[in-house]
């Protein structure tokens, strides 16, 4: 939340952070955020509620997204985990990426690091890794913003932003800027 | 964004390095509990028990070697869980796996990071084995959680290294009253240093810190913040899914449920209600919807005050 007030700041506009958990809280939005958490417990969550559908439908229809971290995950058509494989979990399946769930580890491998990011300029990115997923794989159509020694941590698919990192947790906001000024168009 | 007041003697405090990144920063452990907010954590005693909590959409586990309700049973020395079993259970699910050290047990805590638990709970559930401190967090790579009853209490933890705060509530008792209790507390001592912040009184506010026995930049940072710089979940005798709503709508950040779920008769849909619960808090049809999934015969047999032999609250040093 504080991230997109600080984005709005930067960009001189002003914005209503509000939070989606209901179908209903969709309409009207300039544009939706996946943040970090537990995919697998967002997914069940927005499936009772049919937001998952939705959403699916939204995002399909051009509707601007930012997944980070647990949000890439939602976001993706394959996901699998590093240690436990193939598992059931509701997806969006609207980004054309197989990620792989916990790719660095556990909690006490997650770290922070400067990242190159071109579309944010020469300065570097502070990315804040939690037992993040990584990208494998990206279908065509699929820009690849950053990536690290291990693979792709970054991308851009027409309406989409998915990042392996969390940008809601560093004080940064110049991602969060690109995706408003650059994918939302406001 | 995270705050990274409380993190003392920066150039003191280990680093860790690999080839991709450095690892254990103050960012990167209160990172971790902020991708907890808004869920439920679940005591486990098994990888049975852990797939469940994990099906009905725990956002971790903590696993232990007794539920709080069969410690206060079975008496004796409470010890972490055995290693093999909770490495099953990292092997098996894919929330993130936490479990319990005793208070002020560095090496207990050290075992724990070895076998790579995603965070540590240093837990007045087990059995103290420090009378004089508790386990100083900042040299582990792997964050740390605390309970707290009070402002004071959740500060003394933050400082020395703990990356999230729980209110300690009476754990095993299935009565939310002592959760209640402590997390109203720590509001109303917030609000205070809030004021005083508000005024410019700093020194009161160091009289406060002072009193509270932490560092006034602490102190003056949660003024600012008006929050506590980590985040703050309730914990400690919560057993429905209203009670979970009740501690959200007070201000929790999430919930940790021990006793509540495996010592009822309806682990599965309690789970799941529960979990339901803390999300829709603030919306009171949703929340009644799932109570409905529940039955209140099935609800853990509650422990009264009164015939208790100790408040698990009490133990460990201040």
């Amino acid at each position: 939340m504080e991230a997109w007030e600080r984005a709005a700041d930067v960009l001189g506009i002003q914005a209503d952070v509000v939070i989606v958990k209901q179908p209903n809280q969709l309409e009207g939005l300039t544009a939706i955020s996946i943040p970090g958490g537990e995919s697998t417990v967002i997914g069940n969550l927005a499936e009772n509620s049919k937001l998952l559908e939705k959403l699916k439908e939204g995002v399909l229809n051009g509707l601007p997204a930012l997944g980070t971290c647990a949000g890439m995950i939602l976001l993706s058509k394959k996901s699998r985990d590093s240690v436990v494989g193939e598992k059931k979990q509701p997806l969006l399946g609207v980004l054309d990426v197989d990620v792989e769930r916990n790719h660095f580890g556990r909690q006490p491998d997650s770290f922070e690091r400067d990242l190159s990011i071109p579309v944010l300029g020469e300065k570097p990115y502070r990315g804040v890794f939690i037992r993040a997923p990584i990208i494998k794989q990206v279908g065509q159509g699929v820009e690849v913003l950053a990536k690290i020694e291990e693979g792709i941590v970054a991308v851009r698919q027409a309406n989409i932003v998915a990042t392996s990192f969390h940008p809601e947790l560093s004080d940064d906001p110049r991602l969060h800027v690109y995706f408003l000024k650059q994918v939302a168009n406001v | 964004m995270v705050s990274i007041i409380g993190y003392p003697f920066s150039e003191r405090v280990p680093e860790w390095r690999n080839g991709v990144g450095v690892q254990g920063t103050v960012l990167v452990k209160r990172g971790f509990a902020h991708m907890l907010k808004h869920g439920v954590v679940m005591d486990v005693t098994n990888v049975e028990q852990a797939q469940i909590a994990e099906d009905a959409g725990a956002v971790a586990v903590m696993v232990l070697d007794k539920l709080p309700y069969d410690v206060r049973k079975a008496g004796g020395v409470a010890r972490t869980a055995s290693l093999r079993i909770i490495e099953d259970v990292m092997d098996h699910i894919t929330i993130p796996v936490m479990a319990k050290c005793r208070i002020g047990h560095t090496y207990e805590a050290e075992v724990l990071q070895a076998i790579g638990v995603d965070m540590i709970d240093e837990s007045e559930v087990l059995t103290p084995a420090d009378d004089q401190r508790h386990i100083w967090k900042w040299s582990f790579k792997t964050p740390f959680v605390n309970g707290a009853r009070s402002l004071g209490e959740a500060l003394r933890r933050i400082e020395e290294g703990a990356a999230m705060i729980r209110t300690k509530g009476e754990p095993g008792t299935g009565n939310v009253a002592e959760a209640v209790k402590h997390f109203r507390l720590i509001k109303k001592e917030l609000a205070d240093v809030r004021a005083l912040y508000l005024e410019g009184d700093y020194q009161e506010l160091m009289l406060r810190a002072r009193e509270m026995q932490v560092s006034l930049e602490l102190v003056v940072e949660t003024a600012r913040l008006n929050r506590l710089p980590v985040v703050n979940f309730a914990a400690g005798g919560i057993a429905t899914p209203a009670d979970a709503a009740e501690m959200m709508k007070l201000g929790a950040d999430g919930i940790f449920v021990g006793s509540g779920i495996f010592k009822s008769r309806d682990p599965f849909e309690r789970a799941r209600a529960i979990v339901e619960a803390t999300s829709f808090y603030d919306e009171p049809e949703v929340v009644a919807e799932v109570q409905k999934s529940v039955d209140e015969t099935k609800s853990m047999e509650g422990l009264d005050e009164n015939t208790m032999v100790f408040k698990m609250q009490e133990r460990g040093p201040n």
